[in-house]
């Protein structure tokens, strides 16, 4: 049985986890290992369940530390592979995200974020870990981070995810909230997906980013976290290696923003003023951009679909053409702060903030642009 | 022991009100093993049933000094106030001769799995504290996923029994065995259903100064899929069987107690394993013709680890 027939109708109606498992399985995952957390424990079951049926390895850990390695082990064998988790898991796993991004391994890592900090609310969605999911491991360093708005994007993003994962070698994060994770939305799975692996030669790699040499096939394999040469072989003491080796690993995500950046726009064309938002939060930011329309007011909606690497231009260029943006999220401000930067104190920048699970009211959004 | 009606006579410290579900072996386990002393106890408790169903905002069911952290440091936790509380004996702060007694909960996620580098530390370190893990054989809180105490065959939603596999895979990790092998004062294995063994082996915890460990079986009649009147019988079944048997060891000295010991001497029976599956909806599928080899097979590796008991028992 193939990826596709597992998955089975066409037309479904399912939840943002299943999804994104879905997703998973049509982008070439073929192994995953993985924790119980909620709200992320339904991607488990289902890759529990699926995997198996067509020839995957599903693979249940001790912890997140153990399903983030156990990831990225896999990885090295020339493995598509993912884990999943929530707030407190995607802590323990910082460390190892950390690691892939030094070793550059392919590896996809969903969150489906929930209240914080700590335990906090477990049922409840929250964007509290936009900053976490950049800033979470220690160094410098950049990868890709997703945010999908419904549970269509949570499939198409995983998709999107694993290709940006393999291109450039770094972890990609699908970071979406349990309010995408646990609706239930119609969704249309396509019969086939464009696929991108991991560049096996100079020819086929993007700009900074190596060749890949999976184990056991015919080159000599190192690993290692350590600061290192070309060929892998560690060499901690000399700081041109180390800034070298650095930059290059921030210029492979940073110097392709053209491909990695996504957003999709409504009524942009003559706005004075946009709201910008991501994931559950884009919904009412949308909904207000169309009650202000219906008011004969010019607002338009940026949904951000890649949230990092931060694309500065982009907001430096908006900051530009309109007076007014507003930022809505689920957290006390994250992404608000950046956007600020790149503004420039060229356009007004507010926040709409919700907390405790409660997603953005548009009339809120609306009062703050009156 | 303290005698049935002491017992009774004592202040619940895990009072009624709590979410837990009807039936649920983790609160019965709890009272029990507060009831058992007389001490001033702090808890710890890790993420899991236990912690979330008790502290259900406004409210606590714990009358003791009671802190959750996370789901892998119930017993590091739990050691820092131990080494904080003997910091302050030494410095005078509290008085020498007070004695308050530290326990640590966990599940068996939080045991087994994800919290047992916490515990290992926390038990070679020496701190003064009983750590109890509450074994319901599966991570019951997050929707019944397997654990590494998940006995083999048993159907969770991440080892489904189905046409590709019969449930869980594996056997289950020998946990009270990987503490003895700490070699701590005091080491045991229990069961709610046999309450009176679990009191004696709590009241004998508490005389110990130093690191003791307390396994305990505790049915979950949604993961299990039985009656919610069924958690005491099934409970001693498992003993009655010797998937659990109930033992201590101290000081490296291995004893069965209770029933389990009747069993070992000829004085009760020892039932065949499908007795204590038969209740079970999780192991349904284990008594279906099919997998009667497979059904041995477990019932063959029951038999080989309560041998082996038996044996270190007559050490």
């Amino acid at each position: 049985m193939n990826a596709r027939e597992a998955i089975g109708d066409t037309v479904q109606f399912v939840q943002g986890d299943k999804a994104c498992v879905y997703g998973a399985l049509l982008a070439g995952c073929r192994f995953f290992a993985g924790y119980p957390i909620t709200p992320a424990t339904e991607i488990a079951e289902e890759m529990s369940r699926l995997l198996p049926l067509i020839g995957g390895t599903s693979i249940q850990m001790e912890d997140e530390i153990g399903s983030i390695s156990a990831v990225v082990g896999a990885a090295w064998t020339g493995a598509k592979a993912m884990t999943a988790t929530s707030g407190p898991g995607f802590s323990l796993m910082q460390e190892t995200i950390g690691y892939a991004v030094m070793t550059e391994t392919p590896c996809v890592i969903v969150d489906v974020q929930r209240g914080g900090p700590s335990t906090g609310q477990p049922t409840r969605a929250s964007q509290g870990d936009v900053m976490q999911a950049r800033y979470g491991s220690h160094g410098d360093y950049e990868l890709i981070v997703l945010s999908p708005s419904s549970v269509q994007e949570a499939m198409e993003l995983t998709i999107r995810a694993f290709n940006l994962s393999e291109t450039y070698r770094v972890p990609a994060i699908l970071l979406t909230e349990e309010s995408i994770g646990h609706m239930r939305e119609k969704i249309t799975i396509p019969d086939t997906v464009p696929l991108q692996s991991r560049p096996a030669t100079e020819d086929e790699a993007a700009p900074h980013v190596p060749p890949f040499s999976p184990f056991g096939r015919g080159k000599k394999a190192f690993v290692t976290g350590l600061t290192h040469q070309d060929n892998g072989h560690p060499s901690t003491d000399d700081h041109e290696v180390h800034d070298r080796l650095v930059r290059r690993l921030c210029a492979k995500v940073c110097e392709n923003m053209d491909d990695i950046f996504q957003a999709d726009t409504v009524r942009m064309d003559d706005a004075d003023t946009v709201i910008v938002s991501y994931g559950i939060s884009a919904r009412p930011g949308r909904a207000a951009s169309e009650m202000a329309a219906q008011a004969g007011r010019k607002v338009g909606a940026i949904t951000l679909k890649t949230l990092w690497p931060f694309n500065y231009a982009y907001f430096a260029e908006l900051a530009q053409r309109v007076d007014h943006i507003v930022v809505v999220e689920m957290n006390c401000g994250m992404l608000y702060h950046s956007i600020r930067e790149a503004a420039a104190g060229n356009a007004n920048v507010t926040l709409v903030s919700t907390l405790g699970g409660k997603v953005a009211d548009p009339t809120a959004i609306l009062e703050v642009i009156r | 022991m303290a005698s049935l009606k002491e017992l009774t006579e004592r202040e619940e410290r895990l009072t009624g009100g709590h979410r837990l579900c009807a039936g649920c072996g983790a609160s019965i386990i709890v009272r029990q093993i507060l009831q058992a002393t007389n001490y001033p106890v702090v808890v710890s408790c890790a993420t899991g049933c236990l912690e979330v169903s008790t502290t259900i905002y406004p409210y606590t069911a714990w009358k003791n000094p009671f802190i959750h952290n996370a789901f892998e440091n119930s017993a590091v936790t739990c050691s820092g106030a131990e080494a904080m509380f003997r910091a302050k004996k030494r410095t005078g702060e509290i008085p020498a001769d007070k004695k308050v007694k530290f326990i640590a909960f966990g599940g068996d996620g939080g045991t087994y799995d994800i919290g047992i580098q916490s515990l290992s530390g926390a038990m070679e370190r020496g701190h003064d504290m009983l750590y109890v893990c509450y074994n319901n054989e599966a991570y019951m809180n997050t929707g019944i996923q397997r654990s590494s105490a998940t006995p083999l065959g048993a159907a969770t939603t991440t080892s489904p029994a189905g046409t590709v596999i019969p449930g869980k895979k594996e056997y289950p990790k020998d946990l009270t065995e990987v503490m003895a092998g700490h070699h701590l004062p005091y080491v045991c294995q229990a069961s709610p259903g046999y309450f009176q063994d679990l009191i004696k082996k709590v009241e004998t915890a508490m005389e110990i100064e130093g690191p003791k460990f307390m396994n305990t079986l505790s049915p979950c009649p949604r993961g299990w899929r039985h009656a919610n009147d069924a958690a005491i019988r099934i409970s001693k079944l498992a003993v009655d069987c010797c998937f659990w048997p109930l033992y201590e060891v101290r000081n490296d000295t291995y004893a069965l107690t209770g029933q389990s010991k009747l069993i070992a001497d000829g004085k009760k029976e020892k039932v065949p394993l499908a007795e204590y599956l038969k209740p079970q909806g999780r192991f349904k599928h284990l008594l279906a013709p099919k997998n009667k080899e497979l059904l041995d097979s477990i019932q063959e590796e029951v038999d080989r680890r309560w041998e082996r008991l038996v044996k270190l028992s007559k050490l």
